[in-house]
């Protein structure tokens, strides 16, 4: 059969006509309003982009284009808010301090009249900055370490509940084809982050905006990472990093800190044969700590339709409770936001799921809104010399102090 | 007539002129207008700073950390890969039979991406497992694995980098130095040969070298502006969700942090690409200078 130019023209034709109408962009029939664009960052879960569009396709008050964006998202969010032309709604881990302070985000405060007080304060503090919020919590995440009950009976070792108790387990477990812990193929300087901090009874920055780790017990707590690294204790190089629970799940180590998410793949392929802590505790004022972070919905300042996308993410994320419980519990594994929510999931009331509940409510930290990228970037690398190269932890700490403190200083001015 | 040639010019090159202008250098001068203002989430210059952005950066740990780790790495990577291409043209160039196919051997690296040798590189090759083919090498010799990207003393790293840096790019190299050595006139082999000059060394002392000085200029700086330019093989062996490990990181990979990620500090992010291109530009010149670069053999 030949075609002729006609038939491949009109074929050109339909087909651009079908992809113009084709696409699920979440609109729905008989919308009417103004069109929203709403950005989510790639989630490893399936199922939750089709949920996303399908929450978006039913509202009415607005078409949302939903756009799934895979790849370094923060990055694209910061630089499409400096445009127009970025999303009116968008998913943020933050926003951060200097977002809120350039006027990047709008304020949601208003949204949460009445329901303030039923979402997590773990997970709404960091959202909080001048007595105003500037994006509504989605989900709470967080992170803890995994352990295999086995490989822990069959060495003789208790599931540690100190530091030291970790460093002296972690040595015992290791041998020559099994790691004794995985805390990320850096050695745990990015994931662990300001976790060995608050488990010394410490923190990131104060209540009063101080750096707080000003202390002696930081550098003691943070040289025992070092131990692990240069016990030989540690994985380094896997395949696959820290969020993913892979290394466990291969027998490469016996413990690894990970996060929530990673829960039914570990309980699908170990069945009962783990189990999860908080962070141990260091020193007489130590405690256990668990990081916590969230997800929110925030709108662009820029955004054209300022006041539409407001009314939306109230709609979906602080009304439409059914559907943030679905989100947060159909697809992957999070703790809603919502206290409410959180209390009536039957998924997280029993065994490690309700453990990891309970870390996360009783010992769960978020990383303050003052700590601000500068000073992460700081505190990191000192943190990777010490575990690392074995550097002097009072000597790496004291540049580190001065360059947090210079940051409070800046974010503290006005704009 | 001269008027239509003209009409003609502006016609073809107009466009191109205009992209470049919008997209490089309004940018460029962009950027260097930032670097003396505060530009936090910002890409409108707001309050003039003065240099504050430019001493800030300069007293940077990381940022000169990175400085003085890329230079260090240029110093020893430029070296390396003229060498390795250089020996590999002279062999290509010798073979009788199968050239083209040693050509196209040494060749084809050129064409892969550096984010998918940046991946065979660390999840196979040198992954630091008990599986990763490098250790299951050292596992025959009854070493344990080595955690190759994750050890800073030593620096294992550095291997992993050199390497793949050299695999991806010391073909494309030995391209150039083998159209040098075809543009060298084999009379002057000849008459080496009827002084009595033995083919080696001294053939390559005396005559190959100083035939291939332009090539080797055009080389040595290409390959000076590509090491300071490397971003994509350490972005892809180093750097994880948390960020990137401070022993190894690019200034580009620094900047654009600092610029472009969470930091959004767009005057600092300027301020420390002016310094780079200052860098790279001073290192540039020395080098073409010392190589004599655009001067002919009567040029004092």
């Amino acid at each position: 059969m030949t075609i002729s130019r006609r038939t491949l023209l009109a074929a050109g034709a339909g087909a651009g006509l079908l992809t113009a109408c084709g696409g699920n962009t979440g609109r729905g029939d008989g919308v009417s309003g103004p069109s929203l664009s709403q950005w989510y960052h790639q989630y490893g879960e399936q199922g939750t982009e089709q949920a996303v569009r399908r929450y978006a396709g039913a509202y009415r008050k607005a078409r949302v284009d939903v756009q799934w964006r895979p790849g370094n998202y923060d990055q694209q969010t910061a630089a499409a808010l400096l445009t127009a032309a970025g999303p009116d709604v968008f998913e943020v881990n933050g926003p951060t301090l200097d977002q809120i302070r350039g006027g990047q985000v709008a304020d949601l405060t208003a949204l949460l009249e009445g329901v303030k007080d039923d979402f997590a304060p773990a997970a709404l503090a960091p959202k909080t900055y001048d007595g105003r919020i500037w994006a509504v919590p989605q989900v709470i995440d967080t992170q803890l370490l995994y352990y295999r009950k086995s490989l822990l009976k069959d060495a003789g070792v208790e599931p540690p509940t100190t530091l030291d108790a970790l460093v002296d387990a972690a040595r015992a477990l290791t041998d020559r084809n099994v790691k004794g812990l995985f805390l990320g193929n850096d050695g745990g300087a990015g994931v662990l982050g300001g976790t060995p901090l608050y488990a010394a009874g410490l923190s990131l920055v104060t209540e009063d905006g101080k750096p707080g780790f000003d202390d002696p017990a930081a550098a003691r707590t943070l040289g025992k990472l070092h131990r692990l690294y240069a016990d030989d204790s540690l994985l380094l190089g896997a395949p696959s990093d820290w969020s993913d629970p892979s290394a466990l799940l291969q027998g490469l180590t016996a413990m690894q800190w990970s996060g929530l998410w990673a829960l039914p793949q570990v309980r699908k392929e170990l069945g009962d044969d783990f189990g999860v802590l908080p962070f141990p505790a260091d020193g007489a004022a130590g405690r256990p700590a668990v990081p916590v972070g969230a997800y929110g919905s925030a709108v662009s300042a820029r955004s054209g339709h300022r006041e539409a996308a407001k009314e939306y993410v109230k709609w979906l994320w602080v009304e439409r409770t059914d559907y943030q419980r679905d989100f947060a519990l159909s697809y992957g594994f999070h703790i809603p936001a919502r206290i409410s929510l959180a209390k009536k999931a039957g998924r997280l009331r029993s065994g490690a799921a309700a453990d990891a509940v309970r870390f996360a409510t009783d010992h769960g930290y978020a990383q303050p809104l003052l700590w601000t990228p500068a000073g992460q970037t700081a505190y990191q690398d000192a943190l990777s010399r010490i575990i690392r190269n074995g550097a002097d932890p009072a000597r790496e700490l004291r540049p580190v102090v001065g360059k947090v403190s210079a940051e409070l200083d800046r974010v503290r001015k006005k704009p | 007539m001269r008027r239509w040639r003209a009409l003609w010019f502006w016609v073809f090159v107009g466009p191109f002129a205009l992209g470049l202008a919008l997209f490089t250098y309004v940018p460029l001068l962009w950027s260097v207008a930032l670097s003396f203002f505060d530009a936090h989430n910002t890409v409108t210059p707001t309050h003039f700073t003065g240099l504050d952005n430019y001493t800030a950066m300069l007293r940077d740990h990381a940022f000169l950390d990175s400085l003085r780790t890329f230079l260090v790495f240029t110093a020893f990577i430029v070296p390396v890969t003229y060498g390795c291409s250089l020996s590999l043209a002279l062999m290509v160039n010798r073979v009788r039979r199968a050239r083209a196919f040693f050509r196209s051997v040494f060749f084809l690296p050129a064409a892969c991406s550096y984010v998918v040798a940046a991946l065979v590189w660390k999840m196979s090759v040198f992954s630091g497992v008990r599986f990763g083919l490098a250790n299951t090498v050292l596992g025959w010799f009854g070493a344990g694995p080595v955690a190759w990207l994750a050890s800073p003393d030593p620096p294992w790293y550095w291997l992993v980098i050199v390497t793949v840096r050299l695999w991806l790019q010391a073909g494309f190299y030995m391209i150039l130095f083998l159209a040098g050595l075809q543009r060298i006139d084999p009379a002057l082999y000849e008459a080496a040969a009827v002084d009595g000059a033995r083919p080696g060394w001294t053939v390559l002392r005396h005559i190959t070298l100083p035939q291939l000085r332009a090539t080797s200029a055009a080389v040595v700086l290409l390959l000076v502006v590509n090491a300071f330019q490397a971003f994509d093989e350490f972005y892809n062996l180093l750097s994880d969700a948390r960020g990137y490990p401070p022993y190894a990181r690019p200034p580009l990979v620094y900047l654009y942090y600092t610029a472009l990620g969470q930091g959004q500090n767009l005057g600092l992010g300027s301020a420390g690409a002016v310094i780079l291109a200052l860098v790279v530009a001073v290192v540039t010149v020395g080098q073409a200078r010392w190589l004599r670069l655009g001067r002919t053999d009567g040029d004092g």
